[in-house]
């Protein structure tokens, strides 16, 4: 009987889920540091907020962005800024340090979602005081760069009094934030490599490889769900093993590393998240 | 000597597959990940819940300055938090579904009160001038918020773990370890959440039906 009960709850939430997906907003993608769906800021007045938050972050180190959404219903927004704030993930992915801004312009209402690593920098009280003192006089007479600017200055000087640790050098930052797919590539690649070597020592090498391509296929379709990929590692497993041999694609591995390897990452320039931020609900919301 | 290569062959064979079969399929791990997983945001509900169980004295305290403030209301949350407090909530509650049940139970209990008495306290303005009052409002706004956010958490991974329970093959190595599904948060009080809230500034409302 519990076994029902529980079985139909889970039946319920997950109708829950779907229905409530359809209603509320979806969350936009993360494009920039201030990301303004309301038109409310000027061109120059955005691109200065985006600027100051740019170099804190290079100076400092943690993320801080502001969204402008004209209206949050059926939710308030403290959950919006929630699930917002549950997507983008930002804050740097060793520290979590992350705070998210939401502005609802015509329901007159902001909150400040700070992530758990911050949340002794920015206690509920402390962000609840910034939008009370800086954020709502501003907006109340239409200065709404004003008030994001002086929220702003006021996240910063906080934070920059709680002593974190400082952003490192380019190339390690984005090293740790690799895909989890590509190491899962390379785990895989790795393991063909192994198991191919001991497969075809023990069968031969046209059964090993044929072995080590299924096991290979099934272990990519496993881990990604994918027949595609899995077809396509099965093939390039038999192609490794098979055809060139492990020898052979071992020596050119060594030349590659030997050359310097020069691997992933790029992308230079952009705004991405960090992916290190874990929001607990911590914060304050506020109307003007 | 020919047929000892093939049958090392195919032991060899057998073992492999019989090896990648049980690691990857049955789901053990999952289910010791899993499961820490559901200890730990079980942890997170109950260090929310202490939270705003330490808050109460402080907020009470506030509210009994003002003179002649509703008793009805203040004895209601004095009472819910007690009976709140008075369940031991360890760990191991996630694992018995009538224990949970009472937990919960009490715990809503307690939300319930409270949000009415900041309801009530809107009509004293003494307290929505007090700064101290406020900032407590604040706080407790928040760790609302943190117990919205530490609950959803559970329900997502319990739902994990109750998937990976009654899903084939896996529920195989459920029923070997007799691991049970867990239990996870409801609402209470549909029929209440879902009508209207009526709203009355003259004297208390009467008492909701139980």
């Amino acid at each position: 009987m519990s076994f029902l009960r529980v079985l139909g709850l889970a039946l319920a939430l997950l109708w829950a889920g779907s229905a409530a997906a359809q209603d509320v907003l979806t969350v936009p993608p993360l494009t920039a540091r201030v990301i303004d769906q309301t038109t409310t800021l000027s061109e120059p007045q955005r691109a200065a907020l985006e600027a100051k938050l740019a170099a804190f972050e290079a100076q400092a180190g943690p993320q801080i962005v502001l969204l402008l959404v004209p209206a949050t219903a059926p939710e308030d927004i403290a959950s919006y800024a929630q699930r917002v704030a549950d997507s983008w993930k930002i804050g740097r992915r060793t520290v979590g340090d992350g705070v998210l801004l939401v502005v609802a312009k015509n329901e007159r209402s902001v909150r400040i979602e700070v992530a758990k690593a911050l949340e002794g920098a920015i206690p509920d009280l402390a962000a609840r005081q910034i939008i009370d003192r800086a954020i709502v006089p501003a907006f109340r007479q239409d200065d709404y760069a004003g008030g994001l600017n002086a929220a702003v200055d006021q996240l910063m000087a906080r934070i920059r009094g709680e002593g974190l640790p400082l952003p490192e050098a380019r190339g390690g930052a984005q090293r740790a934030a690799g895909l989890p797919l590509e190491q899962l590539g390379m785990f895989l690649f790795a393991g063909v490599l192994l198991a191919g070597g001991l497969l075809s020592a023990l069968f031969g090498r046209k059964l090993g490889s044929l072995v080590t391509a299924v096991a290979a296929g099934g272990m990519a379709w496993w881990l990604s769900a994918s027949v595609l990929l899995a077809i396509g590692a099965a093939f390039v497993t038999v192609l490794v093993v098979g055809v060139l041999g492990i020898g052979t694609v071992l020596q050119l591995i060594a030349m590659g590393a030997g050359r310097g390897g020069g691997g992933f990452g790029g992308g230079g320039g952009g705004f991405s998240s960090g992916g290190g931020g874990d929001f607990g609900g911590g914060g304050a919301s506020g109307r003007w | 000597m020919r047929i000892v290569t093939t049958r090392a062959r195919w032991g060899a064979l057998c073992t492999a597959l019989l090896m990648s079969s049980t690691l990857g399929g049955c789901g053990y791990n999952d289910f010791q990940r899993l499961d820490e997983q559901v200890k730990a945001g079980w942890s997170e509900v109950l260090n929310q819940y202490q939270r705003r169980s330490d808050l109460i004295p402080n907020i009470v305290a506030t509210v009994k300055g003002e003179a002649n403030f509703e008793q009805e209301t203040l004895t209601k949350v004095i009472e819910a938090r007690s009976r709140a407090t008075s369940i031991q909530a360890t760990p191991e509650l996630v694992n018995n579904p009538e224990a949970f049940e009472k937990f919960q139970k009490a715990q809503g209990e307690l939300t319930g009160a409270l949000s009415r008495l900041m309801v009530v306290a809107e009509n004293y303005p003494t307290l929505k001038a007090n700064q101290a009052f406020q900032d407590l409002r604040v706080q407790l706004e928040g760790t609302e918020n943190r117990i919205t956010v530490a609950r959803n958490r559970y329900i997502k991974t319990v739902q994990d773990y109750n998937v990976l329970a009654r899903s084939f093959p896996t529920n195989l190595t459920a029923m070997i370890f007799s691991y049970k599904v867990k239990p996870s948060f409801t609402v209470q009080n549909e029929a209440q959440i879902s009508a209207p809230p009526s709203v009355n500034f003259d004297k208390p409302a009467p008492a909701a039906p139980k």
